[in-house]
């Protein structure tokens, strides 16, 4: 059976305001009812699921400098204060409630924060979680010397003040309203455990993580697989699995055929290749569900090369591009079309904006009239400046790289040289993408942190890292009025006022066309017939983000 | 026998140093480095990469970092790995057991067979046998590991089910039964090559023994040619494959690469693409000095046995 569960992004801004309000309300009322399992349900956790990976995760403090893959294992042993649900929407997790400038949890200034926690919650050592650990976590980001994962957000945190066992407050140096998203991928990690390490780089705990989450840490083989075991005393719903494993699988092809031969229950990432999809929907006794990726594909132009700050020249790229061929003939129909950065399940994507359409000659027609005309090598030039450029990729990945063979041959029918020059993964994403060393490139890339629409490090014009800025606006791209709306959103709170400000963002990005997108990724997710419980969330960065809700069916 | 050794320890020494310093300037050389990881990732600013950098000691010269990580390693500091914080030698040991496993198993096949074409085929020469060991022996070389490993898992684990697609060990059954079952294909698919380079060493050397004085002489005493091969030859032709074994002993150690990926078997082979791919520098500059140490050793070992065994050779 084969299901299509992608998320619609119909999904409106009432509906979105009602389950926060609803959400905030019943946890305030009933803390410890919500998510409380029947007796029954869990008593008794039966069978074993195995997830295949293609990455190993290998760190297991979630507050250290990890890859995706390790989120996997995070958000099975470890809770946060929220949870970002499948429609975007922020959930109470080891908090009681959600602070908002409603309930009184944020000040209207959004300058001073009051957090409620549960009171029922236990490490996995049996010892009660509370406002110390928060506490204690949040200053550990902080801590100079300990290798933090990004301290963006909690840097602004001050005078954390641990009121009682059950709620604490802080005060922020600047109103800063994605840090609720932020804390959704913040895991809170033991007091009583780690405040006795001297180094709490190499605690003992970073390789056996006690946390408060579902499963227990069991074991580790190095180079092969991790076991968790359940947690009967978790204070949420679930867990039903006795087991979770997650295999290390390498190879994609292998991957596959392990999910095939039946030897994992579920693809993780980089879940199955495109070029697999058609065969997997008919495999039997497998599930296997296209899921919408919170990255958008796109062709990254670096603003600063002489070609590309002609905004002509990359309006003409954009309509040279036949972006349905390529989703369909290269993607094998696996790839959602877009026109903006934001992902389409997000509460804050824009679908207003115009379709590109691809037109050879409308791409001739820019060109022309901006000046551009092909010289005697048939290549356009202005101003001596040739419109020639390299396009970079990871080598190796065989779907880029026959988009990048279809593009250089439709590109060279309006006068444009593209060379291709690829380039190995560890290689791509050092100073050669990150300091904009690139003419172009092609990424998967996400905006997103934890799905607050705040794209300041990929758009803002103090994100570029080649000239000193912090953050990882590879494009280099510079435009004041966005660099004016990202700040005001991120110092808004309320839902609605920030859809209109991100709304115009991705407005005027369309008509900047920075970079020029391709697809929004969408992941073929296959799963063994008979597990149940498992739900897509493109706001979190794995497939695996509430393992504690799977079961197999009896 | 003392000169010979303290002589061959120097050279050893001075070796494993050019080899330490050419493997450290080239792995830093390569651009991308242990952050790129993080570079796709939009929560890491440029100043927590900063800080991670100099967290790491990567922000240092080069010869500064040299000279720290040689002289932690004299004092039996391997360093710890960026990925996941564990000491090199920890992870290094930790996939030794599998690759001993895969790689032993596979070397005792390749060995047993190996040694008995290339002796058949040496005292049946230009044979029916001889062609066909010659060409299988082509064959096997010729095609690329990976495609006998994705063959043998379509046939006997898709098609079949007789075998396991890949892995060490059933997660849950850690029987040696169930280990011996995994270890069947990619340990008989590894052996193929190896089978095939055994078997034509142990030809030409039989062959060039066969030729020899001495085995003439056993013929004219009247000896059977059964006793000539047992006691004259094959003893004297195994002889080189001494010094080849001890040249392949390291890969034993080290593992096989696209084998150990096929059949997603944590070994040795895996953990240096793995780690090569993530720039995790002390991990793969522990593997390059783990494997320059055993080559050293091996060749060593080799040149010793042989000393010993063959009465001809003066170690000084």
């Amino acid at each position: 059976m084969t299901k299509d569960s992608t998320p619609k992004s119909g999904y409106s801004r009432r509906d979105a305001l009602r389950l926060m309000a609803a959400g905030g309300i019943a946890c305030f009322a009933a803390p410890n009812l919500l998510g409380k399992p029947a007796f029954a349900d869990t008593a008794n956790p039966t069978g074993r699921v195995v997830v295949g990976l293609s990455q190993e995760p290998t760190v297991f403090h979630p507050l250290m400098a990890h890859i995706e893959v390790d989120d996997a294992v995070h958000f099975s042993l470890f809770d946060a204060l929220f949870r970002m649900d499948p429609k975007g929407v922020l959930q109470p997790n080891l908090a009681a409630e959600v602070p908002t400038q409603q309930n009184g949890g944020i000040s209207e200034d959004g300058l001073k924060w009051r957090v409620r926690l549960r009171d029922d919650v236990r490490w996995h050592d049996g010892e009660p979680f509370t406002a110390e650990d928060v506490k204690f976590t949040l200053e550990l980001i902080t801590n100079p010397n300990f290798r933090a994962w990004r301290t963006g957000g909690h840097s602004l945190v001050r005078d954390i003040t641990v009121v009682s066992p059950t709620e604490l407050t802080w005060r922020m140096e600047e109103a800063f309203a994605p840090y609720l998203s932020f804390l959704t991928e913040t895991f809170m990690v033991p007091k009583h455990i780690l405040e006795k390490e001297a180094d709490p780089n190499a605690a003992a705990f970073n390789q056996a993580p006690v946390g408060t989450g579902a499963f227990k840490w069991a074991q580790r083989v190095a180079g092969d697989h991790l076991e968790l075991v359940a947690n009967p005393q978790y204070f949420g719903d679930g867990p039903y699995v006795e087991r979770l494993v997650f295999k290390y699988i390498p190879d994609m092809t292998v991957l596959y055929t392990q999910f095939k031969s039946g030897d994992i229950d579920l693809t993780d990432q980089a879940y199955i290749t495109a070029d697999h999809y058609e065969e997997a929907k008919t495999l039997p006794g497998r599930v296997v569900t296209l899921v919408s990726g919170a990255s958008v594909e796109s062709i990254y132009l670096n603003l600063e090369k002489p070609q590309f700050k002609d905004p002509a020249v990359r309006k003409a790229l954009y309509a040279a591009m036949d972006r349905k061929a390529i989703i369909d003939a290269i993607y094998y129909g696996v790839g959602t079309l877009t026109e903006t950065f934001m992902p389409r399940t997000s509460y804050y994507y824009n679908p207003n904006l115009p379709a590109q359409e691809f037109n050879l000659d409308r791409a001739r027609q820019i060109l022309d009239e901006a000046g551009w005309v092909p010289g005697p090598d048939g290549i356009r030039a202005k101003d001596g400046v040739r419109l020639s450029f390299a396009n970079s990729t990871t080598s190796g990945n065989n779907l880029r790289e026959q988009v990048q063979q279809f593009l250089q041959q439709t590109f060279a029918e309006i006068g444009v040289e593209m060379t291709i020059s690829n380039l190995p993964a560890a290689v791509m994403f050092g100073e050669f993408w990150l300091k904009s060393q690139f003419d172009s490139a092609i990424a998967g890339v996400t905006h997103l942190i934890a799905a607050d629409p705040d794209a300041t490090n990929r758009l803002a014009t103090s994100a570029i890292a080649a000239k000193g800025g912090k953050g990882s606006n590879v494009g280099q791209y510079s435009n004041p009025e966005v660099d004016a709306l990202l700040k005001k959103g991120a110092q808004t709170f309320d839902p609605e006022a920030r859809r209109e400000i991100y709304s115009r963002i991705q407005e005027i990005v369309r008509e900047d066309l920075p970079f020029l997108p391709l697809f929004a990724s969408t992941y073929v997710v296959g799963r063994k017939e008979g597990l149940e419980g498992w739900e897509p969330n493109s706001n979190t960065r794995t497939a695996s983000w509430h393992a504690a809700g799977w079961r197999w069916q009896s | 026998m003392r000169g010979f050794l303290l002589n061959r320890l120097s050279q050893s020494l001075v070796l494993l140093l050019i080899v330490s310093v050419i493997g450290f300037v080239v792995l830093n050389l390569i651009p991308g480095g242990p952050l790129a990881q993080f570079g796709l990732d939009p929560s890491m600013t440029q100043d927590d990469l900063n800080r991670l950098k100099e967290q790491l000691g990567l922000n240092r010269p080069l010869w500064m970092q040299y000279l720290d990580w040689a002289w932690r390693l004299v004092q039996g500091d391997w360093g710890h790995s960026f990925r996941d914080g564990a000491p090199v030698l920890d992870v290094i040991g930790r996939h030794l057991v599998a690759t001993l496993l895969l790689m032993g198993s596979s070397t005792v096949i390749a060995i047993a067979i190996g040694t008995w074409i290339g002796i058949r085929g040496a005292t049946h020469r230009y044979s029916v046998f001889d062609y066909l060991a010659t060409v299988g022996a082509m064959v096997a070389l010729s095609i690329p590991t990976f495609w006998f490993g994705l063959v043998g898992i379509y046939v006997f684990s898709l098609r079949l089910g007789w075998l396991p697609a890949g892995n060490m060990y059933t997660i849950g059954d850690g029987s040696a039964l169930n280990y011996l079952h995994h270890l069947i294909m990619p340990s008989i698919v590894l052996a193929l090559v190896h089978v095939a380079i055994w078997s034509r060493y142990m030809r030409t050397a039989t062959l060039d023994v066969i030729s020899q004085e001495f085995v003439k002489t056993a013929r004219a005493k009247g000896l059977s040619e059964r006793r000539i091969l047992m006691k004259h030859v094959v003893g004297n032709a195994l002889l080189p494959m001494i010094t080849l074994a001890g040249m392949q002993l390291p890969s034993v150690l080290t593992g096989a690469l696209v084998t150990e990926t096929v059949f997603t078997w944590p070994g040795m082979g895996r953990l240096f693409l793995d780690s090569l791919g993530y720039s995790d520098y002390p991990v793969v500059m522990g593997l390059l000095m783990f494997s320059a140490i055993l080559v050293v050793l091996c060749n060593l070992i080799a040149d010793i046995v042989v000393a010993i065994i063959d009465p001809r050779i003066r170690l000084s």
